[in-house]
């Protein structure tokens, strides 16, 4: 099957009554869908992450980020303020950073020298009265007429965030209480780190990847690092919980004070069945070692912000993964590992080793990079059919049941919505 | 015995022993990994510029040779993944002055990927950052860092580099 729609080809029918339960395959594959996202998600009326608050220390300090396939540049200006607008000059369109980050006083772009503020006015055009009398810019054109165009920014707990929308929802509405709760229960009034930084290329559509993220049903059947090593020996409770509108989720794990305490009267007689179900073991368990971080029994908190925004809690494992189209067949992945100004050189220390849990050759997460390959290959040929999401139901409702799609389902329900599809 | 036939025979092991563990990597099955390491070993994988800017964080991150023993049994035991094998193309090693028994070394490195549906690709490129110990006639090492050249990694790292 071709990717690339024929030209003039219009696009198959999403049934209404699919909702987010009967997803076809071809709104991974098809060009016309992606150019559509980029418009109507990545420039619409939604939150991008684009950096951390940390990475802007400075009057001048710039980073350049995407949002979906858009090159944007964050900054923070001399008012202590945080701008973004498009990396993109205002003459004739060449990037006008060409570093990943750095300090700057303005944004000069190379090609003919058009001097843009902190802020993404352009402030500055070289030879614009010519020279002797002779060439230079017409004398009634304004600089103010043309610039990159500028993102509104919104800051939660760190978390910097851009709409090319101005009339987005705020932010606080956008992610609804209970999601901006669970940021602040990770992030709120600390100092963070950056670790590292990592660009994952997955060979899949970039929704494949964010439906893999909100799927608390594929955890413990895919990922088998902590069962064959029977590393997760306390009773576990958890739950989902869903934005208003779908697009956001939170799926986390906690341990089960209750039924531990049970597990421990019966430990006589339990301790005489108990038969390990295989002889693997880890030889050295520091790989697991953590500390008491929050004031919760929590041990795993996933958080997904619409479109592709994911904030990460595995034990002190602490990450931020934006997920950016590359075409319809591939996707970046960027990872920032996070630590805390305030971390002992231990803590420190256990961040790093929970650390080789993630990323792309992580003992949880590898697997989850290669399973959008796997689909994108299954589903060659198979444009029209449809993936299944009614685990759980067919509502888009939290619970305290992982074993559920209900966050996927949400997912599609505001893509649907967005996207007037 | 003269310096200089020192370090080169100093050299000569550093190499003998690279060139063991590509070959246990691409044409073995990793169990015998981590052997080319001291008990105290640390090895870790990451990018250039995280390497410059001097961030902590490894893509994988191992401070013992259990770790390293155990990464190698979840690869084989545990994790899911599709059948694929490396090549490695490995540089004359840089090698340092010797202190003691140790010496900082640098290698270049090319690795290809091959995987069960897809052609021979071009994996990884990068530099290991090493110390090493010699023990006896055997050069062990006590330090590997894998700088990446490029910040963007594929989906899949699963086997040592």
């Amino acid at each position: 099957m071709n990717n690339l729609a024929p030209l003039g080809a219009e696009m198959p029918v999403w049934a209404k009554e699919d909702e987010g339960f009967h997803v076809p395959y071809w709104v991974f594959q098809r060009e016309d869908v992606l150019e559509m996202e980029n418009e109507r998600l990545f420039q619409g009326e939604t939150w991008n992450y684009m950096c951390l608050e940390a990475e802007l220390q400075s009057p001048g300090d710039f980073v350049a980020v995407h949002v979906g396939e858009t090159p944007v540049i964050v900054t923070r200006d001399h008012d202590g303020e945080i701008y973004a607008f498009e990396n993109r000059c205002s003459h004739r369109g060449s990037l006008l950073a060409l570093e990943d980050r750095g300090n700057v006083k303005d944004f000069t772009c190379v090609y003919h020298a058009w001097t843009h503020s902190l802020q993404g006015d352009l402030v500055g055009i070289a030879f614009k009265d010519g020279i002797g009398g002779k060439g230079g810019m017409e004398k009634d054109f304004c600089m103010n007429s043309v610039g990159p165009r500028k993102l509104r920014v919104a800051n939660v707990d760190g978390l910097i965030f851009g709409s090319f929308d101005e009339d987005v929802d705020d932010i606080e509405d956008y992610l609804g209480e209970e999601v901006l709760d669970r940021i602040h229960r990770v992030l709120e009034g600390r100092k963070m780190v950056v670790l590292g930084r990592f660009t994952q290329v997955l060979p899949n559509n970039w929704k494949l990847y964010v439906e893999n993220t909100k799927d608390s049903y594929h955890a413990s059947i895919l990922h088998t690092f902590f069962t064959t090593f029977e590393l997760n020996r306390l009773s576990q409770k958890g739950g989902i919980i869903v934005s208003p509108n779908g697009g956001c989720h939170v799926s986390y794990s906690e341990i089960d004070q209750i039924a531990e305490a049970e597990k421990a009267k019966n430990t006589i007689y339990s301790d005489q069945n108990i038969r390990s179900q295989s002889d693997l073991q880890l030889a050295d368990k520091s790989l697991l070692a953590s500390f008491k971080e929050f004031d919760d029994d929590i041990t795993l908190q996933i958080l997904t912000v619409f479109p592709g925004f994911v904030l990460q809690q595995i034990q002190n494992s602490i990450a931020v993964r934006q997920v950016l189209p590359k075409g319809t067949d591939e996707m970046h992945l960027k990872w920032t590992y996070i630590g805390f100004e305030d971390d002992t050189t231990e803590q420190r220390r256990a961040r790093l080793k929970l650390s080789n849990l993630i990323g792309p050759g992580g003992y949880v997460s590898m697997e989850d990079g290669c399973i959008g390959g796997f689909v994108r290959r299954g589903t060659k040929g198979a444009s029209d059919n449809n993936a299944v999401l009614e685990m759980g139901g067919r509502s888009i409702e939290g619970g305290d049941d992982r074993i559920t799609e209900a966050s996927i389902r949400g997912f599609w329900a505001e893509y649907r919505m967005r996207m007037g599809l | 015995m003269n310096i200089h036939v020192r370090q080169a025979e100093v050299s000569a092991l550093i190499s003998a022993a690279q060139a063991r563990y590509v070959r246990e990597i691409d044409d073995g099955d990793c169990t015998a990994w981590p052997n080319f390491f001291v008990d105290d070993c640390f090895y870790t994988i990451t990018s250039a510029d995280n390497y410059a800017q001097n961030l902590e964080a490894g893509l994988v991150w191992l401070d013992s040779k259990d770790m390293l023993r155990d990464r190698i049994l979840s690869l084989l035991e545990a994790n899911v993944y599709e059948r694929h094998s490396y090549r490695h193309m490995i540089g004359q090693p840089f090698v340092g002055e010797l202190e003691g028994d140790e010496v900082d070394s640098e290698t270049s490195f090319m690795v290809a990927r091959i995987t069960r549906e897809g052609p021979t690709d071009l994996f990884a490129t990068g530099r290991y950052i090493d110390r090493y110990r010699i023990v006896g006639d055997e050069a062990k090492i006590v330090s590997r860092t894998v700088v990446l050249d490029s910040n963007q990694i594929d989906t899949l790292l699963g086997f040592p580099l």
